[in-house]
């Protein structure tokens, strides 16, 4: 898609194809190495780092605040009740979950379709996986009332003999989100391996070298090792892959298998998943464009990401409006009563305003601008965009949950809901917890796969004297 | 079998770039060599299939975890669920298998992914936090990093000191140092 407005003459775009280059011109084995690892291995922290880490730290001391309450006094802190019994657990579990998915999507699915581009920004998606998923995973558990029985969601073994029920969809969602977190700790880990390597042999301090060391597992980078861990990591791709699309899809299972108007639909299990994926891409650009300007990762992390990213954005954006024009048409298509009033109540009632907000942020807004190249390459505006995104998503989450619920088939049993501070409080303190173990994150492990970048390295590429050494490829 | 060489690991040879070290190896395969490995600081295809190194197992062990947690779920939903635990609800089935099946299927996906983990790392023999290669001062600072890497095993029948040295020094690398235990 060369267009006229860009001169050739420009070094980020490759003259052949007039796209966007992936990486910055000039970068060698060595200056990835050193780029990357001199980010984990400096002995001095910026300050900015420390600056936000105290504010993301505060903010998760609100978060165990605001959980020490709830253990203490139980759900009647928060504002569920008859008839929105679901609140801000829900929506925020369900939120979490969708971010962690784009992780996923860009380490796994992308590897599949053999996507170089995503070699830059795959680790720290999946780094952003585990710590959604972790936030994601607190709130079913918290919900509970009694946390300490939490483990009565596990087929166990009990003195009492009471098994978990099979045939419902909560229980798919234990199994559902727990895989999910395994594997992708298990991926992210041994995707990391051989650069815990690099780090153990650039090392300087014994306790980095002691550390990196433990974890390298003695990586020494054989040939035969890297084989095995190719396969290993295209299996775990392949894996991943139906996991991830299977993880939302559970989780829509449980509106889509309730009777209620407004979750009892059949478009659920696409519609979540492509949401989640929207709002997972979102999450990444609100990470990688703030970290690659404080890191000066630019060469890394180029516009093109940035382009291809906003491609992916509107490619599922549009599913997620077909899902919403789906549920507006099948309101008035299904000739219930009970679905038009609830798609009525959701546009025009009490909280009409969330819907207003949900489709500006979700539609009106980015599946408008992300047509255009040159607003997709426009890094203040994207990272604005995903702002707006997310927080869209979030809406969207919320106005499953309570709109369908407030309102439901009996007049006399209508309510409102109404977060409390409590709410609020264990809401914005999810979002530090992420923010404190995504600091973490940059600051201890190797941000990029050094190994992967220079595999896109042109020097990389094996250029053969003899004829004859040129027949070798594939495995 | 020749008896391997006392004190000896090996003989390492250090190349710049991932042609030379592919056209090394090719080499010597074709010269007789069979116990060898390359090192490499990112997965290099062309010098694994350059020593002979062409499949592995990590897809078959993979395979039978993923079916293991298949049948370990299902069996274990069906034996709580009719026989166990037996509930009735609105007289739904005992073996209602279809509602059976989500779970099942994310415990083949957990098995299967555990299996290619774990299974990498055993055939690999990871964790190994010494190994000899790791006394040769510039294997430890080149070979994660931008630097490519032969070694010629003493376990290797062809292997003698002088011979090993010699054929390695043909190739054309950077250097060459024997690897001692």
């Amino acid at each position: 898609m060369a267009t006229k407005d860009f001169t050739t003459n420009d070094p980020m775009i490759d003259p052949e194809t007039g796209e966007f280059r992936v990486l910055g011109q000039g970068q060698t084995f060595n200056s990835v190495t050193a780029k990357i690892s001199d980010i984990v291995l400096t002995p001095h922290t910026p300050w900015g780092w420390y600056g936000f880490f105290v504010v993301a730290g505060s903010v998760t001391g609100i978060l165990m605040t605001a959980v020490t309450w709830l253990f203490l006094k139980g759900v009647g802190i928060w504002a569920i009740t008859q008839p929105v019994a679901w609140g801000f657990a829900i929506i925020n579990f369900v939120w979490w979950i969708g971010i962690g998915h784009a992780g996923t999507l860009i380490s796994a699915i992308l590897l599949l379709f053999k996507q170089g581009w995503r070699n830059s920004i795959n680790r720290f998606a999946e780094a952003m996986t585990i710590f959604a998923v972790v936030c994601a995973g607190m709130f079913p558990l918290i919900h509970v009332g009694r946390p300490w029985l939490g483990y009565w969601l596990f087929p166990l073994p009990f003195t009492m003999n009471v098994w978990p029920q099979f045939r419902s969809p909560l229980l798919w969602d234990v199994f559902a989100v727990s895989t999910y977190a395994t594997i992708s700790v298990v991926f992210w880990y041994l995707g990391m391996v051989p650069d815990f390597g690099t780090l153990r042999d650039r090392a300087k301090s014994p306790f980095a070298q002691y550390f990196y060391g433990m974890m390298s597992l003695g990586w020494r980078g054989s040939v035969k090792h890297w084989m095995r861990y190719e396969t290993a990591s295209l299996l775990l791709a392949g894996l991943a892959t139906p996991l991830v699309l299977s993880v939302h899809t559970v989780i829509s299972f449980d509106f889509a298998v309730a009777v209620l108007p407004g979750w009892h639909t059949t478009i659920f299990p696409p519609y979540f998943v492509a949401g989640a994926i929207y709002s997972g891409f979102a999450m990444v650009l609100t990470l990688a464009i703030p970290l690659r300007k404080f890191y000066h990762l630019e060469a890394l992390v180029t516009e093109r990401h940035i382009d291809n990213m906003g491609k992916v954005m509107l490619g599922t954006g549009g599913i997620v409006a077909y899902g919403y024009g789906m549920e507006v048409f099948m309101s008035w298509y299904s000739a219930s009563h009970w679905e038009f009033f609830m798609m009525w109540n959701r546009m025009f009632g009490p909280m009409g305003w969330a819907y207003l907000v949900l489709i500006f942020c979700n539609i009106a807004f980015p599946l408008t601008t992300l047509w255009v190249r040159k607003w997709r390459t426009n890094i203040t505006f994207m990272f604005i965009l995903s702002l707006i995104v997310n927080t869209g998503m979030w809406f969207e989450r919320f106005v499953i949950v309570v709109t369908s619920l407030y309102r439901d088939f009996l007049p006399s049993s209508w309510g409102t809901y109404r977060a409390t501070k409590w709410d609020y409080a264990t809401f914005f303190g999810t979002l530090g917890l992420f923010t404190f173990l995504f600091l973490l994150f940059v600051r201890f492990l190797p941000m990029i796969p050094m190994n992967e970048i220079k595999l896109m390295l042109p020097s990389a590429k094996i250029k053969p004297k003899e004829p004859a050494a040129a027949g070798s490829e594939g495995h | 079998m020749a008896i391997p060489v006392e004190g000896t690991y090996g003989m390492l040879a250090e190349f710049e770039t991932p042609s030379d070290l592919v056209r090394a190896a090719q080499a010597a395969y074709k010269n007789g060599w069979r116990r060898m490995d390359c090192y490499t600081p990112y997965p290099v295809e062309e010098a694994a299939e350059a020593i002979g190194f062409h499949k592995n197992r990590v897809p078959l062990i993979t395979l039978i975890g993923g079916l293991m947690g298949l049948v370990a779920m299902f069996s274990l939903e069906t034996w709580i669920s009719v026989l166990a635990y037996p509930v009735n609800i609105a007289g739904r089935p005992l073996y209602s298998w279809p509602a059976f099946v989500v779970p099942a299927y994310e415990w083949t996906i957990l098995w299967a992914g555990l299996s290619a983990c774990f299974g990498t790392l055993a055939l690999c023999g990871l964790p190994t936090l010494y190994h000899p290669l790791f006394n040769v001062p510039n294997f430890r600072s080149g070979a994660t990093d931008d630097k490519f890497f032969l070694c010629l095993e003493a376990t290797d029948p062809k292997f003698e000191i002088v011979s090993a040295r010699e054929f390695l020094e043909e190739q054309g690398p950077v250097s060459v140092v024997e690897v001692e235990y």
